[in-house]
């Protein structure tokens, strides 16, 4: 322990080696355990750079999954349907996450605010936030998928994403409406504004860059996960419109790669992990960038 | 403020929109309570037969988990998921807070917030993508290493001997790792940055080193809160499904050392369930009970420590830091 009670004279005020030596120490092994830790990072970019860019050509993008990949021919197909899938069940998904999440965070401050109630509902949310992602798919293949006795199809994927959303949503949307001055909503008020029209023509507008950079992060979540869709959007290599039928997504396609023999298919994963992160993190800049104009946070 | 002039009283009619938008708001949120309700009697509904086949403790605790057989007990599975989520808090919970410590006491100022980013970058990349990259790179890589620490500790039980496969549970543990990294970072330094300046100053003041003002001014303040992050980070890793499911192999036994092949709850649910009839896909479903349990009770505990910290409660700091002296010193100087 230092030994400062003792000091009295200046020169005792200096640390003694012993102790300077143990600073030493204990700063080096914190500044080496955050190079540490972004050692993978580095490393998983760099591969992903190295290995996907290969892979990328304009046929990789424009063609289905559905050559043949027995034989070592170059023709194994490109990603065109996971790229197509994930936009559209993601953007299904967010338009259902989106205005469920918001409305439970507007509840939640507005209205709900102290009660048991609003505790209980932030529990369960909370809740929601745990849960992990393969057991949503399981939910909804119990209520979707057996409970219409029907099989998979696009629109029960999205569901399953749009469970994933909606407590990041909920919970982003009500960090950010806590954080709206009273004053703005007293005043409109006071000015004689219905409730709902403070609401919509005060609180939500004044959140707007903060909810949408909570959405935008909720939806990068989503556009990553391939466990809620493994039984619920089916396993399909076509491109598929329609919101019943199998539809195809960038991580399903992955993870379906990754386990292939073939070399050329494995870099195809590799190519389609870049284009999935590359949206990801764009979806996340925008997310910065949006919520660095906030008017509140 | 009832009672207000008649004069400035709405009419009923004016009033509706208002009394809609409260009570649809209502539904809202009371929707997501009936949702988690009603998902989780369905899940108990379709874990049912299995359980009941089982016995709930023959099926958690029943080290035979044999499909064409029609046994299902989830030991190695449950030990999978433990194992690989021990050796996640073992890795990642250290260098975690490190990070924090570092980005939120000693980094140069203008790297802080760079820092922050950047491990918050380890949260962006998806699941799939670490199983890609543990596979093809991480595990190759290490293997050699892998096998001269599994020789060297040959003595231990469960640790040494045994051939290094490429996927194995210490691949499975160390990819769950990385990914619990930036969560529980990110949730150190917030709890770190609850700690009172006074507490730090008066550390500095006495003459301490800052690696002392960290350790008997910062550390043991946010204790409970950096505990209540590791459960956070323990939650994520026992429900992360998709990376594990690509390192840790398939073996449906409990593998026989930590450089083998093994198998996790998750990981099964996502293995078999396409194939799955009858009492296997039961069985399945109560693999997602148990892990949704499990995250429930380990995410319950980790917000009660987390909130509780955060809230910068007046718990007393052990080390001599909090009553008395300094504080009230710092208070008059101030």
């Amino acid at each position: 322990m230092s030994s400062a009670g003792q000091a009295r004279l200046p020169a005792r005020f200096a640390v003694s080696a012993a102790r300077r030596r143990r600073d030493l120490l204990a700063r080096g092994l914190i500044l080496t355990a955050t190079v540490i830790a972004l050692v993978p990072l580095a490393l998983i970019l760099y591969y992903l750079l190295r290995k996907g860019l290969g892979a990328w050509s304009t046929s990789f993008f424009s063609t289905d999954p559905t050559g043949n990949t027995f034989f070592k021919t170059s023709s194994i197909g490109g990603i065109k349907s996971a790229i197509l899938g994930t936009i559209e069940m993601v953007g299904l998904a967010a338009a259902m996450a989106i205005p469920l999440g918001t409305g439970v965070a507007v509840w939640l401050i507005e209205y709900g605010r102290d009660s048991w109630f609003a505790h209980a509902v932030r529990y369960f949310v909370d809740v929601l936030t745990g849960v992990p992602s393969i057991v949503f798919g399981l939910f909804i293949y119990i209520v979707l998928v057996v409970g219409t006795g029907s099989s998979y199809g696009a629109y029960k994927g999205s569901f399953a994403l749009a469970l994933l959303m909606l407590p990041v949503v909920t919970r982003s949307a009500e960090v950010i409406l806590q954080l709206i001055p009273s004053g703005l909503r007293e005043s409109a008020l006071a000015l004689g504004a219905p409730r709902w029209r403070v609401i919509s023509r005060v609180v939500l507008p004044t959140a707007l860059p903060g909810l949408i950079t909570g959405v935008l992060l909720a939806i990068a979540r989503a556009a990553g996960e391939t466990a809620p869709l493994l039984f619920t959007a089916g396993e399909t290599l076509k491109t598929n419109y329609g919101l019943g039928e199998f539809m195809n997504a960038l991580p399903v396609q992955i993870y379906r790669d990754v386990t292939s023999p073939t070399t050329a298919v494995v870099d195809r994963a590799w190519g389609t992990a870049l284009t999935l992160v590359a949206m990801i993190l764009l979806l996340n800049l925008m997310a910065r960038l949006i919520s660095r104009r906030s008017h509140v946070a | 403020m009832s009672g207000g002039p008649a004069l400035l009283a709405r009419s009923p009619l004016a009033r509706l929109p208002d009394r809609a938008l409260k009570l649809a708001l209502t539904g809202l949120a009371a929707l997501i309570l009936a949702l988690i309700v009603y998902f989780f009697v369905r899940l108990v509904g379709e874990a049912h037969p299995a359980f009941a086949h089982e016995g709930v403790f023959g099926f958690a605790f029943n080290n035979n988990w044999n499909v064409s057989a029609g046994r299902f007990g989830a030991l190695p599975l449950l030990l999978g998921t433990l194992i690989t989520s021990g050796l996640a808090l073992l890795f990642g919970v250290p260098i975690a807070v490190a990070t924090a410590l570092y980005a939120a006491e000693l980094a140069p100022l203008r790297i802080r917030s760079a820092l922050a980013v950047l491990v918050e970058l380890l949260a962006a990349v998806p699941s799939v993508v670490y199983g890609l990259w543990g596979i093809f790179f991480l595990a190759p890589k290490l293997q050699g290493s892998e096998q001269w620490i599994a020789n060297r500790l040959s003595f231990v039980p469960f640790i040494g001997g045994g051939a290094v496969t490429i996927p194995n549970y210490f691949i499975g543990g160390l990819i769950l790792a990385i990914m619990i990294l930036p969560i529980v970072s990110a949730i150190s330094r917030e709890v770190i940055a609850t700690v009172p300046s006074d507490h730090r100053e008066a550390a500095l003041g006495l003459g301490a080193t800052r690696w002392e003002m960290i350790r008997i001014a910062v550390l043991p303040y946010c204790r409970a809160g950096i505990v209540g992050a590791a459960m956070l980070g323990l939650g994520r890793a026992i429900g992360e499904t998709i990376a594990v499911t690509i390192v840790i192999g398939d073996a449906p036994q409990l593998g026989s050392h930590l450089f083998g092949q093994g198998y996790s709850l998750a990981a099964v649910i996502a293995n078999e369930f396409g194939e799955a009839q009858g009492l296997h896909r039961s069985a399945l479903f109560a693999a997602g009970l148990v892990l949704f349990v499990l995250t429930l009770l380990v995410n319950a505990v980790a917000r009660v420590l987390v909130s509780r910290a955060s809230r910068g409660r007046a718990e007393p700091t052990p080390a001599g830091v909090s009553a008395g002296g300094p504080q009230t010193l710092s208070g008059a100087a101030a």
